[in-house]
């Protein structure tokens, strides 16, 4: 389990984050929703320990993350696998080595064991015979596949997913998002995903978390989101223009 | 007392403080860079592949420039350095003096500014790219160190390769002032390479030898510091490329001068 408690975080004068409070139960996809440039990314560079905190405190299955340093917070994750917004696969590898590359580095496997793993993955994200490609070489929602194969290879614990449909047209977003679903079923991870994509998400879900002006509105499964009577989360479902939400 | 002048009357205070505080920062943030990566370099395990392959971008593939320049700054250095001689009657020491200048000095020095522009500024633009497109935030997140994983390979290919890049430069250098000295203006092969042998000792190649050591160390560090904290997008790489090539020419100048100063 993920317990955050009254995280703040300013950039200078720019507070992002105003005391986010939240808990991710073990094997729920809880996904953070709120509007781009709110903090969402910036909440979940937290929880990988890619910020500190001006305060609060992050805890993962008990452990305070935010006392981390050094070997104990790469300790904690190793039992990560994340998706960054574009993907940040390593572009002078192929597929197949950016997929292989944490086993690579990571484990002991043989080379057959990593050849088998890899192919396995990709053939999960339905990139079989892809593994030669470069990055540049292959399309955007390719791209974003390539990068949950590569987080899921080591087979984590928890999976972070940083807006993994940005820029995909509605097909290739409904087909990412089913394919986290597939895969959360065969693996059972913990997945926490940052995303603005309404309505799409409230199907993959099991709780939503409302992101807005630094602090967590409401937080709920998808059927009380999107039964909230908080104004400020129907203005953003409903991505009405009037409202307690300024469109700057 | 008008509350409002006096905030007013701080603020060129309040802005030299923060330049100074900035430039505090950057210059703690710049050395704590490289003595991590000196601390990284001795902590298994080693990353000999990483190392081969920065060897072969940082030396290998500045061989043709390495020795194109080389070559023409000893022909260069041959014909001015024999006419300059010949006033005097003294052509005999074109080969000492040719030697001298290249091992001590120009070899060094210009072998540093040469890879500098053909390896560093790449070096700098290849890792500010891998920041912005967040792939030494996914090196951080698989628990895989970057200082480790990326910058170490490269300060250690840079001494391996500098001093190494300087001895190709000083021998083809050397040669190009043959060409020029012995074979266009007629001083005699014995005379050019004899008293070389004469005037140039251990303690002249030695002083090369540190020079190219210090400026592989310095290049390196400052090309990978700059793409490691690289601005935003594009025009942050592009900032950061000219910056640590401006700052690796001026550094690479005011060292030798103080290197010069002190070696024998």
């Amino acid at each position: 389990m993920i317990r955050v408690e009254n995280l703040h975080k300013a950039f200078g004068a720019q507070r992002v984050l105003q005391g986010v409070s939240l808990e991710v139960l073990s094997g729920e996809i809880m996904i953070v929703i709120g509007r781009s440039g709110g903090g969402k990314s910036v909440f979940l560079k937290h929880l990988l320990g890619l910020l500190h905190p001006d305060a609060g405190r992050i805890w993962v299955d008990g452990v305070e993350l935010t006392q981390l340093r050094g070997r104990a917070l790469d300790q904690v994750r190793e039992r990560y696998g994340v998706v960054f917004q574009g993907g940040a696969l390593f572009d002078s590898m192929t597929v197949f080595d950016n997929v292989a590359f944490p086993l690579r580095e990571k484990t002991t496997l043989s080379a057959q064991e990593i050849a088998a793993r890899t192919e396995e993955k990709l053939a999960q994200v339905g990139l079989t015979g892809m593994g030669h490609k470069y990055p540049e070489e292959i399309s955007g929602g390719m791209r974003k596949r390539v990068a949950i194969a590569r987080a899921l290879v080591t087979e984590p614990e928890i999976v972070f997913f940083d807006e993994p449909t940005t820029g995909l047209d509605p097909v290739l977003v409904n087909a990412i998002h089913h394919l986290i679903l597939d895969l959360h079923r065969k693996f059972r991870f913990t997945a926490v995903m940052v995303s603005h994509e309404i309505p799409e998400i409230f199907q993959i879900a099991h709780r939503v978390a409302m992101l807005h002006e630094g602090v967590i509105v409401e937080t709920g499964d998808p059927q009380a989101i999107q039964g909230s009577a908080n104004p400020v989360v129907q203005q953003f479902i409903r991505g009405e223009i009037e409202g307690p939400i300024r469109a700057t | 007392m008008n509350r409002g002048t006096a905030p007013a009357l701080l603020h060129p205070i309040e802005s030299l403080g923060r330049v100074s505080l900035d430039i505090v920062e950057s210059l703690g943030r710049f050395g704590l860079f490289l003595g991590q990566a000196g601390a990284w370099t001795f902590v298994p395990p080693f990353k000999v592949g990483q190392l081969l392959q920065r060897i072969h971008f940082i030396g290998f593939r500045s061989l043709s420039v390495i020795v194109l320049t080389g070559a023409f700054t000893g022909m260069v250095l041959g014909l001015q350095v024999f006419l300059t001689l010949e006033r005097f009657g003294s052509e005999a020491f074109l080969g000492p003096a040719v030697a001298l200048s290249l091992i001590r000095e120009l070899g060094p020095v210009l072998a540093a500014l040469m890879v500098t522009g053909r390896a560093g500024s790449a070096l700098t633009a290849e890792i500010g790219i891998m920041r912005i497109t967040e792939q030494i935030d996914a090196l951080t997140v698989m628990a895989l160190n970057p200082m480790r994983y990326l910058i170490v390979p490269i300060i250690v290919a840079g001494l391996i390769t500098f001093p190494l890049m300087t001895a190709m430069f000083d021998v083809v250098g050397i040669f190009g002032g043959y060409l020029v000295g012995v074979r266009l203006l007629g001083l005699s092969e014995g005379t050019y390479f004899g008293e070389m042998r004469t005037f140039v000792d251990m303690a002249d190649i030695m002083t090369g030898f540190w020079k190219s050591l210090s400026f592989g160390v310095i290049v390196t560090w400052v090309c990978a510091y700059k793409g490691y904290y690289t601005g935003h997008g594009a025009e942050g790489v592009s900032r950061a490329t000219t910056q640590a090539v401006v700052l690796s020419s001026v550094l690479i100048l005011v060292w030798d001068y103080f290197l010069g100063s002190v070696l024998p």
